[in-house]
């Protein structure tokens, strides 16, 4: 049967909607009222609290740890101070991305590697030879994201501590309720925000404390419908809905680059060496052939489709998952994979993979749309990623 | 009366197939059948009032999508169930179970290996990609490689391109597929016993070989190339029992005008010049026919219907060689309720699966062992479903049927095969099984064994085997069954092959029935 996560007394109580969703083979609340609408609204405007249990995690520790993940991924690991956190894609000997996650630095030869999709057995592959134990840690260990303007505040009284010097991508150590935990400040929102990594057995009183402190602040539990709406916003990519993992393609066309996913920016070619390499440094030398990109479809247009139909407009509230077609040149160019109607922004937003010479920002393109049973097209504009970037998110 | 364009003989499911293609280009097609009823290896019997035994074959699987689609087998009674997962009872009491679901199946795993449990998706997407690199070839007839004909040549060509289009990846796959073990293959995989011995069972089915020889990972990947719904490794209960699959296409076959006559043996086909000129039954009364299909196998189509007088010294030899050694048994069981796994006890949904008695390879291989010096296994492997869990309609409300594969149980065993050992057979089978499940032998209320002598003797496959012959590769594809004797044709004109013995060979696939009626019609499949 599936599995419940360590919060699952305390979510299940509040699962008024009863709507779940699987999430790598737990559940987890879609929504805990009935629609994800002030869930969503909570993570942008006070604190939302999110179970996120269900990522995979792998301790790394040993002499050889740095070495083994620089072995893996593409970023420098050597090079981040320990309490650093770096997000990164890994990939195949092609060069094409099999998972992403982040690579904590608990200390000098002990790090936390989170992933989307079980990974011990890539690990344990590149780890011929080297000096390191790799422990799986994903049952043991809960994880609760706090995300939101209030976070901060909310944290600051449950642990008490001043989080005002925990950087962007940087952890701590802490106490909630008595109870070890490490905060980092990181999160799937792209707003003010931290994750919170704890021994399984604290989960409860854990979560309480929280819940006890962001009471005043509107602490709201949030369900994956609304991390869906943010996480779009924010341009953060979903593995198995934006981009499929090169162990589970079926053919080459289905498998992307780190230079296609927008996420070039990880790859560091002066290493000596990491799996992927030699492929990436090709690629960087000839460009991508396919850019991951933002789209905000043309309001003037998309409202036009539905007039002529005689009917308002109907935009997309909760994200959806499928490949749409783009269009341009009198021909398709790229796939829409996720999209939404920002609340906050006011604008139908999308993630999608379009042909490098079509994902200039400014470009414009032609969505599909259906309207009444019948496949249109409205104009649409390549925009930059992220579609909201605050400035708490760092500060 | 219009004479019969074609005699087809036997009413197992690729007779039947082979007649209702023909019969739906409009020719006028009889089947001739030994026995009082149609299905040979495929039928549903009530040996004991109110229970259905799937007597022979029991799971259907790589029957082909597009026999069902031609013959709009769905609109003939078949009704395809799901089978959902595969339990795997272990001596320790503990169990492996493999679950359709991929969450469910990948926690099932991760309990005894996290790293088979990850590993298990690519090796899932690995045999995949093979089963499509191989699925052209079941819908083709196999060229000769030595031949400089055109057809060959086209039929080479299109191969070719096929297989420069699959990926070199894929490529040195198959190679390494084609040329290994079971239990090596499997061994690159994973390491759980439990895993690799219930995935090797499936290298090892109809064979008499152990599932570290090699050739069989070959099996394997026969196995998974089933296909339900377009999913490749699935497999699925007949309504009613495989029985059913056979009076689907016999409805079919009748529906486009074939006519269908049981209890009527076949002595031997009529030759003439180098020509058939149709059979002899065993009555004494004579069909004729320009056409006759066999869909018996090569030993009694050749040695004994035709008869080696009329051919060519080099193909009666290869005949003789090909080897069948029938390697199963089935013991079917009417249960007054149901069997209790201590592993998993309760009527949970492992009863509505397959249940896999491979606990690990070299249980395998120690059954095999013993089958190799000409004794049945006395542990042996099994693969059981419970019809009645799946297909209520199989036995009296809260009774149950068994079905029970076993392996191995060797045709040529010493002192052959009497009525005390084949109950002895059964006795091994029964005394393994309620190791697992204790309370089987109070719930039996009948028992049958069924050995490789008493398939011979009752469906008429030589030495028991369930795939006319077995499907080791030297008797596969362009040599299947015999080298220049592929493509369903004889050296008798006229005379043409329709069984499992012929290329793509067996289970209750279909595809030499369908290959043999397209190539009398002289058509490109």
């Amino acid at each position: 049967m599936l599995r419940t996560t360590p919060f699952h007394a305390r979510t299940a109580a509040l699962c008024a909607s009863h709507a779940w969703r699987r999430w790598a083979g737990y559940v987890v609340a879609s929504s805990y009222e009935l629609s994800h609408s002030r869930e969503y609204h909570a993570i942008r405007s006070a604190a939302a609290l999110l179970d996120v249990s269900p990522l995979c995690k792998y301790l790394v520790a040993g002499r050889d740890a740095a070495c083994l993940l620089d072995r893996m991924v593409p970023r420098d690991v050597s090079r981040a101070g320990i309490g650093q956190v770096l997000y990164t894609p890994w990939c195949d000997a092609a060069g094409k991305v099999l998972d992403d996650g982040t690579i904590a630095r608990l200390d000098d030869n002990v790090f936390r590697v989170t992933s989307a999709e079980p990974s011990l057995r890539w690990l344990e592959a590149n780890a011929a030879g080297l000096d390191v134990s790799i422990e799986d840690t994903s049952e043991a260990t809960a994880a609760l994201a706090l995300q939101g303007p209030s976070a901060r505040d909310i944290l600051e009284q449950a642990c008490g501590a001043d989080l005002a010097g925990l950087k962007y991508f940087r952890l701590t150590p802490a106490r909630i309720a008595g109870h070890p935990v490490t905060i980092s400040r990181t999160g799937y929102t792209g707003d003010l925000g931290y994750e919170i990594w704890l021994d399984a057995a604290d989960a409860l009183p854990v979560w309480d404390a929280l819940v006890a402190a962001g009471t005043p602040h509107g602490i709201t539990p949030a369900g994956m419908l609304a991390l869906d709406v943010a996480r779009i916003e924010a341009g953060l990519m979903l593995l198995d809905v934006d981009y499929v993992s090169a162990r589970k393609a079926l053919v080459a066309s289905q498998t992307s680059s780190p230079y296609e996913l927008d996420l070039g920016w990880t790859v560091n070619l002066g290493k000596d060496t990491f799996v992927g390499r030699d492929a990436l440094a090709a690629e960087a030398a000839r460009g991508p052939a396919w850019r991951f990109v933002g789209i905000a479809v043309d309001w003037d247009s998309f409202e036009r489709l539905f007039a002529e139909a005689g009917l308002a407009p109907r935009v997309p509230l909760a994200a959806w998952r499928t490949s749409v077609p783009l269009y341009a040149g009198g021909g398709q160019v790229g796939y829409a994979t996720s999209g939404v109607w920002s609340p906050l922004l006011k604008q139908y937003i999308a993630l999608a993979h379009v042909q490098s010479r079509w994902a200039a920002p400014g470009t414009t393109l032609e969505i599909e749309v259906t309207v009444e049973h019948r496949r249109r097209r409205a104009a649409a504009r390549v925009v930059k990623k992220p579609f909201f970037d605050p400035e708490r998110k760092r500060a | 009366m219009r004479p019969y364009d074609a005699i087809v003989i036997g009413g197992g499911h690729n007779g039947l197939v082979c007649a209702a293609y023909l019969a739906r280009a409009g020719r006028r097609v009889l089947v001739l059948e030994r026995r009082e009823r149609v299905g040979g290896a495929a039928i549903s019997d009530q040996l004991f009032p109110g229970f259905t035994f799937t007597v022979y074959s029991y799971v259907v699987s790589l029957l082909r999508p597009e026999i069902i689609r031609d013959l709009e087998l769905p609109r003939h009674g078949l009704h395809v169930l799901p089978l959902e997962s595969t339990l795997t009872p272990l001596a320790n009491g503990d169990h492996l179970a493999q679950w359709s679901d991929h969450d469910q199946n990948r926690r099932a795993l991760a309990r005894h290996s996290p790293r088979d449990a990850e590993a298990y998706d690519e090796f899932g997407r690995t045999l995949h990609q093979m089963a499509r690199a191989v699925k052209p070839l079941l819908g083709t007839v196999p060229p000769d490689p030595a031949s400089l004909a055109p057809g060959d040549l086209a039929s080479l060509a299109r191969l070719a391109r096929h297989f420069r289009g699959i990926g070199r990846g894929v490529f040195h796959a198959l190679h390494k597929l084609l040329t290994m073990s079971a239990a090596d293959y499997l061994d690159e995989w994973f390491e759980s016993e439990a895993l690799k011995g219930t995935k090797s069972a499936s290298g090892i089915i109809g064979m008499l070989l152990g599932p570290c020889s090699p050739g069989t990972a070959y099996v394997l990947l026969h196995h998974y190339m089933g296909e339900l719904d377009g999913v490749f490794r699935a497999w699925g209960f007949a309504k009613g029992g495989n029985g059913s699959v056979s009076a689907a296409i016999a409805s079919a076959a009748r529906a486009r005008g074939a006519e269908i006559r049981t209890g009527a043996p076949v002595a031997r086909v009529l030759v003439k010049n180098g020509r058939t000129t149709g059979v002899a039954l065993e009555s004494g009364e004579e069909i004729r026919a320009a056409r006759v299909v066999s869909s018996a196998d090569p030993r009694r189509t050749f040695l004994e219907l035709v008869g080696e007088a009329h051919l060519p010294g080099e193909l009666v030899e290869a005949v003789r060689r090909f080897r069948f050694r029938g390697a199963s048994a089935k013991v079917n069981l009417a249960l007054d309720a149901l069997p209790e796994f201590t592993c998993l006890p309760g009527r949970g949904a492992h009863l509505r699966g397959a249940i896999s008695i491979s606990p690990s390879v070299e249980y395998l291989e120690r059954a095999y062992d013993q089958a190799k010096y000409g004794e049945f296994s006395r542990r042996p492997y099994m693969d059981i479903v419970i019809p009645s869990m799946i297909d209520p309609s199989m036995a009296p409300p809260g009774k149950h049927v068994m079905s029970i594969f076993a392996q191995y149980a060797p045709y040529h065993l010493n002192g052959g095969w009497t009525d005390a050992r084949r109950e002895a057979l059964g006795d091994a089978v029964i005394d393994t099984l309620a190791e697992y499940a204790p309370n089987l032998k109070s719930i039996i209320l009948h028992r049958q064994v069924v050995t490789p002598a008493d398939i011979e003797r009752d469906v008429g496959l030589s030495e028991g085997s369930i795939f006319q012959g077995e499907l080791s590769l030297q008797q596969l594809f362009s040599v299947r069954p015999a080298p220049g004797w592929s493509k369903y044709r004889t050296p008798v004109e006229g005379l043409y092959m329709c069984g499992s013995g012929t290329h793509p060979g067996g289970g209750v696939m279909g595809a030499p029935g369908r290959l043999a009626a397209l190539t009398v019609l002289g058509e490109r499949p």
